[in-house]
């Protein structure tokens, strides 16, 4: 009796004790998930931060006066007038008409560097096109120098160093009062491929790249995919062929993926002499990377399909290719279509194999065919953020934001499909 | 003609080839009264057909267009004057991007040896000539596979089995891929390895404590011969998989736990999707949070407390590697965890034991080989990780165990060793693919094992 009581007590006594570390238990829990968590929106938060001004740029309206005698031109049909005369002349005189104070040779050359490299080139290429606008006054939009945009843009924000000094500074804060400069939407960013100038630079490129490179997964990975699903869940005999196989297919889904560059490097370039940097072998590379998910998934699917369908379909006479291909695939294609959208999703935003097949080339073009030099988002934006200049940080931001859009949008898309077409049995 | 066009051309052939031999199953099945009297539906003729059409026409076509380059590259080569053949492979790439360059007019000719203006109009009859032979070698072999698939078309032919029989192979042909695949790896990292392992003694190569690859342009220069030790590489590695461990085995773990054991149906359905969307981010981005955001804040928190820290830091990789793998651990562990059978949570809790008892006493330790197997699993994706140590971990081979001093990783180097041009036959370039071989052994063991235990632990419980 007395040893029951006192068994009793000593568990009533260590109550207390033992509710404390439940509940240090479950603390601890919610911990991690709050690490988790957080560690999400830091990241989120730090991304859109660096990123949003991305999307911004900085312009220069300026009425300029495309005078002969300044430019040293005098019939812009004349390519060697054309690649001798003078253009950054008339810029300096218009940004002067603003600012007279800058008067000596050295205040004006200072006042050119707050248009970008690009500027003079716009205007030969404006009177190359249209040579009966020599001797007139055009309005035209500069971009603005990239430190220009830096000072403009972050001139509170202590983390960006301003570059400018403190005379162009001042001259910055007049054209600015007076409308000169002025901050748009950067469609640049949307309608150029990469440049030297991150004023300059866009990520139409590595997007219609990444694109073109995607059609070729897609167009390999998704058939190849589900006949191998197929053959393994309907088809394949319980021998040692197959436990190979399928050996082979659960070990490829873990091989990092900077192998799978190795493979293209040494099989696709090496060995077969196809060309570096193009979509084609970055679309081939990256199939063969995705093609485990999209058969694992593929089997799942398959096998989710109810026996009882099979069994119907062959006691009405189908054979077995008849029951797979007018049943099993139809009724299993959303799951394999889920799944082949989350593996597109993951090849897009691979980045190391294609660093070791060429991909990361400077390309200034918008690739138009899958054998032309490319690059692709992700690597674009490596490649801007290991740059110095902080415009290409900013850039590679939102190249980022940009790349995530797709990602999650794919993503969404692969759950309401799942949702919207999955059957349950 | 471009295999570019050649692919759409088969393609419609085929489709012709289809049309043609449906309506001769047709014709063929009226006389004897409808196509009930054939063996099989004209689908399958046509089917027949279609396939007989393109599927020779196009093994063709990928197997000239996979050699026809190097096949033309050797023909020109040996077109060369005998006294400027090259020496090395090196050499010979150069040389042949000369060519190339004469032939498609981005080189003035003005400026180059005759020999070469002499290999650019060969290799331009070369290019003109495999492209005919090519296109006509491919039609050729797609019409004829189309008529002879016309003339099989015959009521006492079972063309379904034909199809059957032909679409069974391919989707053989598909899962074998797989296997083609592995086999691609292991050749491509084999030769190259074998190569480099003639000029660097594998022992050099396993055992030396210094990794400097790049080899001197003179022979003079100090330290021309370059050293290819791995063992700072791995420590690298290790160093920054084992952070990478740290701060994900717990975090995912205990999250698992907490969202399959304690949390409420609402709290788990919104934040399992949100854990997830940690996986689906692309690594370049978490490098791009490591290298610019993560590492200058340990850096300066370092400086704060009077430590030095490299901008470059294996803490700073290490840690950002963790936040990525925390959903992989937690998901392998949330599937281990829901495996053990109810009955042994429920006698638990019938004892009188807490839920947290409960999970450290008869849970986790009945758990514990699955979640050592999916531990070993985010193992060797650490190991494999590229992006995030690409940009944020350095390129000094620096052996050390300071998490804040900068190190470098297998897959770094083998990102640097082979970006940008390079010839093949240089150390430099094959040492890439010897640590090619070795991390596709180590995360090949690991994953083996890993899956091994996961399906051993699976087996006891179901």
């Amino acid at each position: 009796m007395t040893d029951q009581r006192s068994q009793a007590e000593i568990v009533r006594n260590s109550l207390k004790r033992r509710y404390r570390k439940e509940r240090r238990f479950r603390l601890y829990g919610m911990l991690a998930i709050f690490i988790a968590l957080a560690s999400l929106a830091i990241l989120f938060a730090d991304i859109i931060s660096k990123g949003h001004t991305g999307f911004v740029k900085t312009t220069i309206t300026l009425d300029v006066t495309l005078d002969s005698e300044t430019m040293y031109l005098d019939d812009p049909t004349d390519e060697d007038q054309l690649s001798m005369a003078d253009f950054v002349a008339p810029i300096i005189a218009a940004l002067q008409a603003h600012i007279p104070e800058a008067d000596s040779a050295g205040e004006k050359r200072e006042l050119g560097r707050l248009i970008g490299t690009y500027g003079a080139s716009e205007i030969r290429d404006l009177l190359k096109d249209n040579p009966g606008l020599l001797n007139t006054t055009q309005t035209m939009e500069f971009l603005a120098h990239d430190r220009v945009s830096t000072y403009v843009k972050h001139a509170d924000n202590p983390r960006y160093s301003v570059k400018l000094s403190d005379q162009q500074q001042r001259w910055v804060d007049q054209l600015q009062a007076k409308g000169v400069i002025d901050t748009g939407f950067n469609d640049v960013l949307f309608s150029r491929g990469d440049s030297r100038e991150p004023a300059n630079a866009g990520i139409l490129g590595a997007i219609v790249g990444s694109l073109l490179t995607m059609l070729v997964t897609l167009a390999i990975a998704f058939p190849v995919g589900i006949a191998a699903a197929v053959y393994l869940e309907e088809f394949a005999p319980q021998n040692r062929i197959t436990d190979f196989i399928e050996v082979n297919i659960n070990n490829l889904a873990a091989v990092p993926s900077i192998i799978f560059g190795l493979l293209g490097l040494a099989v696709f370039i090496g060995l077969f002499g196809m060309p570096r940097s193009v979509p084609v072998v970055g679309g081939m590379v990256l199939a063969l990377m995705t093609l485990p998910t999209i058969i694992i998934s593929g089997r799942a699917a398959i096998k989710s399909v109810p026996p009882s369908i099979r069994e119907a379909a062959e006691g009405v006479g189908a054979s077995k290719m008849q029951v797979v291909l007018h049943h099993v695939i139809p009724l299993a294609m959303p799951g394999m279509l889920t799944g082949s959208i989350i593996g597109m999703a993951q090849a897009l935003g691979e980045t190391a194999p294609l660093l070791l097949i060429g991909m990361v080339a400077f390309i200034v073009d918008v690739p138009s065919g899958f054998l032309d030099s490319a690059t692709v988002l992700p690597v674009q934006i490596y490649l801007w953020a290991s740059s110095s200049e902080q415009g290409f940080i900013e850039l590679a931001s939102a190249g980022i934001m940009v790349l995530l859009t797709f990602m999650i949008t794919m993503n969404a898309l692969a759950i309401w499909l799942r949702k919207r077409l999955e059957r349950r049995w | 003609m471009q295999t570019a066009n050649l692919l759409p051309l088969v393609l419609v052939l085929a489709v012709v080839a289809y049309g043609l031999a449906y309506m001769r199953s047709r014709a063929v099945a009226a006389p004897l009264g409808g196509i009930r009297n054939l063996k099989a539906l004209p689908f399958y003729y046509a089917t027949r057909a279609a396939l007989w059409c393109a599927i020779p026409a196009l093994l063709v076509l990928a197997a000239w267009a996979g050699f026809e380059g190097k096949v033309i590259q050797g023909i020109v080569i040996a077109s060369l004057p005998q006294d400027v053949w090259p020496e090395s492979p090196g050499e010979a790439s150069l040389i042949l991007s000369q060519i190339s360059n004469v032939a498609a007019g981005k080189l003035n000719p003005d400026f180059v040896p005759d020999y070469i203006v002499g290999a650019a109009s060969v290799l331009e009859t070369m290019d003109n000539q495999s492209a005919n032979f090519k296109a006509a070698l491919v039609l050729l072999v797609a019409v004829s596979g189309a008529a002879f698939a016309w003339t099989r078309v015959a009521p006492h032919i079972n063309a379904r089995l034909n199809v059957e029989t032909t679409l069974r192979r391919i989707f053989f042909v598909c899962a074998a891929l797989a296997v083609l695949t592995t086999a691609g790896i292991v050749f491509s990292v084999i030769l190259e390895t074998i190569r480099f392992f003639g000029r660097v003694p594998i022992s050099d190569f396993l055992f030396s404590t210094s990794w400097s690859p790049q080899t001197a342009l003179r022979a003079d220069q100090v330290g021309s011969e370059g050293a290819f030790g791995v063992i700072p590489l791995f420590t690298g590695t290790l160093l920054i998989s084992a952070i990478a461990l740290l701060v994900a085995v717990p975090v995912g773990l205990l999250s698992a736990i907490y969202l399959s054991e304690y949390a409420s149906k609402r709290v788990r359905s919104t934040a399992k999707p949100v854990l997830e969307m940690l996986a689906g981010i692309p690594t370049v981005v978490y490098g791009f949070f490591a290298a610019l955001t993560v590492a200058p804040f340990i850096r300066d928190l370092a400086e704060m407390v009077g430590l030095e820290a490299s901008s470059q830091s294996a803490l700073a990789a290490g840690l950002v590697m963790g936040i990525m793998i925390v959903p992989f651990v937690s998901s392998l562990s949330d599937d281990v965890i829901n495996a053990v059978p109810q009955a042994m949570r429920d006698g638990s809790l019938a004892l009188g034991a807490t839920q947290s008892e409960t999970m450290k006493k008869v849970i986790f330790p009945a758990a514990l080989p699955g979640i050592i197997g999916g531990i070993l699993l985010a193992a060797s994706r650490a190991i494999g990780e590229t992006m995030i140590v690409v940009m944020a971990a350095g390129l000094a081979a620096n052996l050390t165990a300071n998490p804040l001093e900068s190190v470098t990783t297998v897959t770094v180097q083998i990102a640097t060793l082979l970006v940008g041009d390079q010839e093949f036959d240089s150390a430099k370039t094959l040492s890439a693919f010897a640590l090619g071989m070795l991390l596709f052994i180590v995360t090949l063991l690991l994953n083996v094992v890993a899956l091994k235990i996961v399906r051993k632990y699976r087996e006891q419980y179901d």
